[in-house]
């Protein structure tokens, strides 16, 4: 019995998962309710045969999109999950929204209500689900990624990591984002989604000859025109297509470097 | 295994698994020189296999023209603001592109000298690698590091691109002397290099076929050259190596969890853990899943999880194996080793070593050789600096499970920690390490059937051997005696032996020249030994100003040999004179006196230096109880988990 491909991806996430999970004090996983989290969530009951040994955080704009909130509360609910739900209450009072600028929005209700959420319970690692295909400086990340004191991330001087040995000593006050499916591509993906039937936001698949191919929040998040209304015509369109994935994202196109400044700030 | 998520499936056709791309993509990385080329061929690349999404091409294009500089495949790799404006790549990328043949993973890694921890990044996942020289200005430094790395990461397969051949008129000699001059240093290295292709990647010239420009040049484009390179070989072949990642009690499953290395296992094989040498028969394979069946085996590259028939001891970085091929165990490593520390490495530094799930405390005890990568000639030195190669022997406090990297890669390497940073990566050059005589001296191997930590739970204390050595008059008898004093009334197993006082007895035979010092210090540590074994703490007091008598004597043992330096300077004990014998050593009444009329080789790397200097007898006897206490005494959580078993 040889290993395909995704047996191989999937043995590298849940090595990553059990590293982080050995290696550090206080770890959560972000689950943005996307695919890319409910894969990784998957892979951690898989880890943990069966089990999810650490919270499981969601930090809410209150712009998602209602259907994820829905699939949210029910999976937690059905998986036994340990979720905690965040928000920057203050920036929210304040109304903050896209109107003040979608850099300036993403940060303070994504960026700085994870820093709250951090902060509040001491984590020293977050599981985050990026991937390197998704964008440009994501596919320069590291797997474990150290982030400052106040979340930043110096791209310019990143660790050395190789053959799986991974940063995993760091100074009091920092923290290390931890990212198992860097190496996985949107069509791994959902390849794997397919293979184990992981459960998904009905707004991945197409109505109306429209479906969503990457989710965020309502007013930053637009969908692609398509008919794939199943996981395997998602799967026959994504071999096809040359469209980006974060095409739909307008946040990433505010300026040539508003992703890389959006990172750089703690940004997913 | 629990159940599936049946009840949260939605909109799951029929139709079957998608086996498009399921072969792994192959892995490749493009190094070379700053400035030649590299993010620009891996841009042609990308763009002539279509990997590049809709739209990117043209908002380069803008990128570019707002900057006001001509079209730069480069940015399509160099995402980083920085990148850009610098016109360099500062840390690796990994994008994805297909020929009709495989699909790729490419690497682009950086040049610029500063930048060589992430081209080790880059370059140590891949399979097989792209050098990419300038025409122009032909074979540089980076060149020759890049090539002798990619050898040293254990990367055999390497194409030569000639880039910027447009810069040259693409004019065949020059070609030639840049391929005879690279493939000169790499065959010097072992390399033979699979193919040297004469490229212009901004025109894309020999990129994806033959090219009008080059009518002389008869082989393969960089595409068909990648495609002829060969996938890694699944290490299933090799011997199991099953290192320790956690132990796992979520429920009434005790799991072993782990990756398999190499090798295969299944339900049924004893498994043996080294170094501790305990073995039990694998009972189950634990998985969860929707579509997991019960599995009864599992090869290399499988992270898994096992319970086992019988509840022995195990922890993380302990490496399970089969009893036939069971991996070396040492406390030396030598290793070839470049190092990207910004403090260079020296002989007696200490640091972490990680290999596999394993973790070490280290020191080093020789730099045998430092390599110019430049002309591969060898220096001795006596440190190595950043960014540099050489030949280094580490020692261990506790064994290592190892093999040679050419024997199992996988087990074969390791990174070096120092305070929270990676700063350097080896390779172990032969299995066994310097002393493989002292292999089957632990005491774990010895079959008591009371053994070393069961004493130790005993006495509340570890046994082990406490080695003061120094010049006479330094203080030695007078602080162990005190010392021992003190640990006794604490109810510790301890005892003294004394330079002085074995002569009148087990040594009363020997005189002082250096060979029956030798005999004597020999003596002095197997009897040190047998008492650590039985589970006492034994402090020596000997002058034993020889570097190798001591040497000897910490490896009966390592684990438990504590080598102190009593460090008080010649003069110091000069004027204490506490005996007179310096006084009659002067005189010339005594011959061969140390540190008179013969010589002391004070420790390079003590376990610890007791500075006596400005101090009175109760501080030192205070600094040696604290380090005596802080590394042999049981914390209470050790004793109550080992009891509670």
């Amino acid at each position: 019995m040889s290993m395909t491909d995704l047996d191989a991806l999937e043995a590298q996430s849940i090595y990553i998962l059990r590293e982080a999970f050995n290696r550090l004090d206080k770890i959560a996983m972000l689950w943005s309710i996307g695919k890319d989290s409910n894969v990784m969530l998957w892979l951690a009951r898989k880890a943990f045969f069966g089990h999810v040994p650490f919270p499981v955080l969601h930090v809410d704009t209150h712009h998602k999109i209602p259907e994820m909130i829905e699939f949210r509360d029910r999976v937690a609910k059905e998986w036994k999950l340990p979720l905690i739900i965040g928000e920057n209450t203050a920036a929210l009072a304040a109304g903050m929204g896209p109107h003040e600028g979608r850099v300036n929005c993403c940060t303070a209700l994504k960026t700085d209500g994870l820093k709250a959420l951090l902060a509040e319970h001491g984590f020293t690692g977050v599981i985050a689900g990026i991937r390197r295909d998704e964008e440009g400086t994501r596919a320069k990340e590291r797997v474990f990624s150290p982030r400052t004191e106040d979340a930043g991330w110096d791209f310019k001087d990143q660790p050395p990591e190789f053959w799986d040995q991974f940063k995993t000593d760091f100074a009091p006050g920092t923290h290390l984002r931890i990212h198992p499916l860097l190496a996985w591509s949107e069509l791994d993906v959902w390849r794997y989604i397919q293979r184990e039937e992981i459960p998904m936001v009905s707004l991945y698949f197409a109505k109306d000859g429209k479906r969503y191919r990457s989710l965020g929040c309502a007013p930053c998040t637009g969908s692609v025109a398509s008919t794939a209304s199943t996981v395997a015509e998602i799967i026959e369109e994504l071999e096809t297509t040359r469209i980006s994935e974060r095409s739909g994202r307008a946040q990433d196109k505010e300026s040539e470097d508003a992703f890389e400044r959006l990172r750089a700030g703690g940004y997913m | 295994m629990s159940k599936t998520a049946t009840a949260l499936q939605t909109q799951y056709s029929e139709a079957p698994v998608s086996n498009a791309h399921s072969s792994a993509p192959m892995k490749i990385v493009v190094v070379g020189h700053v400035d030649h080329g590299k993010s620009t061929l891996v841009g042609r690349i990308l763009s002539e296999t279509g990997a590049l999404p809709e739209g990117k091409v043209e908002y380069l294009k803008e990128v570019c023209e707002k900057r006001g500089m001509p079209f730069e495949w480069a940015f399509v790799m160099d995402a980083l603001q920085a990148e850009r404006d610098q016109g360099i790549t500062i840390d690796t990328a990994q994008i994805r592109f297909a020929t009709p043949f495989r699909p790729y993973v490419i690497i682009d890694a950086p040049g610029h000298k500063e930048f060589l921890k992430n081209m080790i990044t880059g370059a140590a996942s891949a399979e097989a690698a792209v050098l990419v020289i300038d025409a122009d200005e032909g074979v540089q430094e980076q060149s020759r590091r890049h090539g002798y790395l990619l050898h040293l990461l254990g990367l055999r397969q390497i194409a030569v691109a000639v880039n910027k051949m447009d810069l040259v008129n693409f004019g065949q000699a020059r070609f030639e002397e840049v391929k005879a001059e690279i493939t000169v240093y790499l065959n010097s290295i072992g390399v033979q290099p699979t193919h040297v292709i004469p490229v212009a990647a901004r025109s894309g010239v020999n990129i994806s076929g033959p090219a009008a420009e080059t009518p002389w040049y008869k082989g393969p484009s960089v595409l068909a050259a990648l495609d002829g390179f060969e996938a890694a070989k699944p290490a299933t072949d090799l011997a199991l190596r099953f290192p320790v990642q956690d132990v796992y009690k979520f429920d009434q499953r005790r799991i072993i969890a782990g990756r398999i290395e190499s090798g295969r296992l299944k339900v049924g094989d004893t498994l043996v853990f080294a170094p501790t040498g305990k073995s039990a028969r694998i009972a189950s394979i634990e998985t969860w899943g929707v579509n997991a069946t019960v599995a009864v085996s599992a090869g290399a590259g499988q992270s898994i999880g096992v319970t086992l028939d019988e509840q022995i001891f195990i922890e993380r970085g302990q490496v399970a194996s089969l009893a036939e091929r069971a991996p070396s165990v040492s406390h030396t490593l030598r290793a070839r080793l470049f190092w990207l520390g910004r403090n260079g490495l020296k002989v007696g530094s200490r640091y972490k070593l990680k290999l596999a799930t394993a973790e070490y405390a280290v020191e080093v005890i020789a730099i045998e050789r430092v390599i110019d990568v430049e002309d591969l000639a060898n220096h001795p030195g006596a440190e190595v600096g950043r960014n540099a190669v050489a030949e280094v022997v580490f020692r261990s406090r506790t064994p290592i499970a190892h093999d040679s990297f050419l024997d199992n890669p996988r087990l074969g390497r390791f990174v070096v920690v120092e305070d929270y940073d990676i700063v350097g990566g080896g390779v172990i050059a032969e299995a066994g390490g310097v002393h493989q005589a002292h292999k089957s001296t632990n005491i774990t191997e010895v079959e008591h059937k009371v053994d070393f930590d069961t004493r130790a739970l005993a006495n509340g204390h570890r046994g082990g051997v406490v080695w003061l050595t120094g010049l006479s008059g330094a203080g030695k008898s007078t602080i162990a005696m005190e010392v021992e004093r003190q640990l006794f009334l604490k109810g510790w197993q301890i005892m003294v032996l004394d330079g002085d006082n074995v002569r009148h007895g087990l040594c009363s035979d020997l005189g002082f020249s250096p060979e029956d010092r030798a005999e004597n210090i020999r003596r002095v540590g197997e009897v040190a030994h047998l008492f650590a074994q039985a589970g006492m703490l034994v402090i020596t007091a000997f002058i034993s100003p020889y570097r190798s008598d001591r040497e000897r004597v910490r490896t009966i043992h390592p684990d438990v040999f504590h080598e102190v330096h009593v460090a008080t300077d010649l003069a110091e004990c000069e004027r204490r004179d506490p005996k007179g014998l310096y006084r009659k050593a002067r005189a010339g009444e005594i011959a061969e006196f140390t540190g008179v009329t013969a010589p002391y080789e004070a420790p390079l790397s003590p376990e610890f230096t007791l500075d006596t200097s400005g101090k009175s007898i109760d501080e030192c006897v205070a600094d040696l109880l604290r380090y005596m206490e802080a590394n042999f005494s049981l914390s209470a959580r050790e004793q109550t988990q080992s009891w509670g078993f």
